[in-house]
């Protein structure tokens, strides 16, 4: 049971995340047609957090609610990968302040969906039917996101001298903290176990192969990896994740009893 | 959603639709205003007058930029919407505002205006958009509120545009309208849903109420006696009920939606009139309406100075997407010699 929640948590974490950063694009993407497209990324996501909350929330029992473990939780309780709550620009402090930028949007939601592409696919079959379910569902979502992230990634790494310098740039800063995609942690190995998760090592031959092949296409350099393996997953963050919870439940938290 | 009138001018240098009377081919003129009289449709491709021509091009940008502009005052509560299902309808929102400016947009590019020119007009301070959108949102109740009385009164407006002699702009209408509608009953929703909570949140919204009421009422433009412009829109069939009928049209339909929701109208003059069958109203304040549409709104610096940061700050991406369309189109064509 435990292991089951646990596991539905790091993957609820992950959508509503990455959803609410996306968010973030909507009225000022650079032309109107992404500020769609992301706001449509974001919603995809928040619905997929929503869903694996209210899973995981009917298995915890009791009066808890999807609203509960998202608006209630803090950031060591948040077991999302760190790559997701990075903001949208390059490596700068916590409480520094920078522009959006693209680039570094579409570097990070073609990793993370070119994961997830592979992961929902291997979910389907999971010993937890309604996770299988949700994954179905998700599937359908994330391969939209990754052809429409893979399809900028080419355009900005082949573009200009400009967009190459921007998308290599943002691909170095990101790239090391997908090592954590591979790192072991004890809840993906109970849920394992448990036959409700997948080994994410069975999946990174195939995810290296998504990858080089859009680097290529790309002109982009693969960096290798190496240095700091991020532990978002295990509740140890950047100083980032704080910010987007202290935002994103703020209200939430002014009115505990308020109902929405 | 939108908006005031469309008789604002846009300033300065954006010349006034002047000349009604076309100087071009009276044949052509004559063909024209009988396919209006038989409240026919004017298609892309049909001769039209210039000045018809222009007046939907303002009216269509205006309209096109009000969208996206109000994106950013209801965007401003995205991060903070205080449940998933709220953040989720909101963003849904916001994202079809965007969705209603990309259809308006491609309707005026119809009448031979690049989107580009629009965006030059609207970042360069010339085009207008809704003054609606140079107010704050202070509260999360104002994101239910601008549903509810703004979009309510912009499907005022634009449910007769879905009638509009322009084919191109009454057919992108049909779809906004569906929309909006939608919109309206969600903002409606969500404040009937925050005035059965706490005694804050009901003082959260009849604060929004209040702070929206006369702006909303504003939106539908100055009295008829001074909108000299729409006389001639409604000849053209672009406008087809004036500003103080729309206006009043909203009153009587929102009093009793306020009475449901158990809010009250910040108007002392409020009352039914038995002989008008209307509800009579107070006085609109028009001079801090005009000081708004000029330029000295609270917000209006902030909303023009965030579409223009985005706007520069993306053409990076918008220069490497064209350079990338080049470059494959170059390889197609070597590959093909």
């Amino acid at each position: 049971m435990s292991a089951a929640v646990d596991y539905l948590l790091h993957l609820a974490d992950n959508a509503l995340v990455l959803g609410q950063r996306n968010a973030e694009w909507c009225g000022h993407g650079p032309i109107l047609e992404e500020d769609i497209a992301q706001s449509n990324v974001s919603l995809d996501l928040i619905g997929q957090a929503r869903l694996l909350y209210q899973l995981a929330a009917t298995l915890k029992g009791g009066a808890v609610t999807e609203d509960q473990l998202a608006y209630f939780r803090d950031t060591h309780e948040f077991r999302n990968y760190t790559l997701l709550e990075l903001p949208h620009h390059g490596p700068l402090s916590g409480y520094a302040s920078s522009s959006l930028d693209y680039g570094t949007t579409i570097v990070r939601n073609f990793l993370y969906s070119a994961l997830m592409a592979l992961l929902w696919e291997a979910l389907e079959k999971s010993a937890n039917a309604d996770l299988a379910a949700i994954a179905a569902k998700s599937l359908k979502e994330v391969r939209y996101h990754l052809r429409h992230s893979r399809d900028w990634l080419v355009r900005l790494g082949d573009g200009t001298d400009e967009s190459h310098a921007r998308s290599q740039a943002s691909l170095d800063h990101l790239f090391p903290y997908t090592q954590e995609f591979w790192a072991h942690s004890p809840a993906e190995a109970a849920a394992v176990e448990a036959g409700i998760g997948v080994d994410l090592n069975t999946l990174k031959a195939d995810w290296d192969a998504i990858v080089d092949a859009a680097l290529a296409e790309a002109t982009l350099q693969r960096p290798t990896a190496g240095g700091y393996v991020s532990e978002g997953k295990k509740g140890i963050h950047s100083e980032h994740l704080g910010f987007l919870l202290a935002e994103m439940q703020s209200l939430a938290r002014a009115h505990p009893n308020g109902v929405w | 959603m939108y908006t005031q009138s469309f008789n604002v001018q846009d300033t300065p240098g954006a010349k006034a639709v002047a000349s009604v009377q076309s100087k071009e081919d009276p044949a052509l003129q004559a063909a024209f205003d009988a396919r209006i009289d038989a409240d026919g449709r004017i298609e892309p491709q049909d001769w039209m007058p210039e000045a018809y021509r222009k007046t939907l091009v303002r009216q269509i940008s205006q309209h096109a930029h009000s969208e996206i502009v109000g994106m950013l005052p209801e965007g401003n509560w995205i991060s903070r919407a205080p449940s998933l299902k709220r953040k989720a309808i909101l963003i849904a929102k916001v994202q079809d505002e965007g969705g209603h400016g990309l259809y308006l947009y491609s309707a005026a590019e119809t009448l031979g205006t690049s989107r580009d020119q629009m965006l030059e007009g609207l970042h360069s301070g010339r085009a207008k958009y809704s003054s609606i959108f140079n107010y704050p949102t202070l509260t999360w109740a104002d994101v239910g509120v601008v549903g509810w009385l703004v979009d309510g009164a912009a499907i005022m407006n634009q449910v007769p545009l879905c009638r509009c002699s322009y084919g191109p702009y009454a057919r992108a209408m049909v779809r906004v309208c569906k929309e909006e509608s939608f919109h309206q009953r969600q903002g409606y929703e969500a404040l009937l849903v925050m005035m059965t909570g706490t005694a804050e949140q009901k003082a959260m919204v009849q604060d929004a109420v209040n702070r929206f009421w006369w702006k909303c009422l504003a939106m539908f433009g100055p009295p008829d006696a001074d909108s000299p412009n729409s006389l001639q829109g409604m000849r053209w069939g672009i406008k087809r009920i004036s500003n103080d009928d729309l206006r009043q049209k909203f009153i009587d339909a929102t009093v009793p939606q306020a009475k449901v929701l158990g809010v009250t109208l910040p108007d002392p003059d409020l009352k039914w009139n038995e002989e008008r069958q209307h509800f009579d109203y107070g006085q609109i304040d028009w001079d801090e309406f005009w000081a708004t549409v000029n330029g000295n709104g609270p917000c209006n610096k902030e909303r023009l100075a965030t579409r223009v940061k985005a706007y520069s700050e993306g053409a990076w991406v918008r220069d490497a997407a064209m350079a990338h369309a080049r470059k494959q189109q170059e390889r197609s064509m070597k590959e093909a010699a």
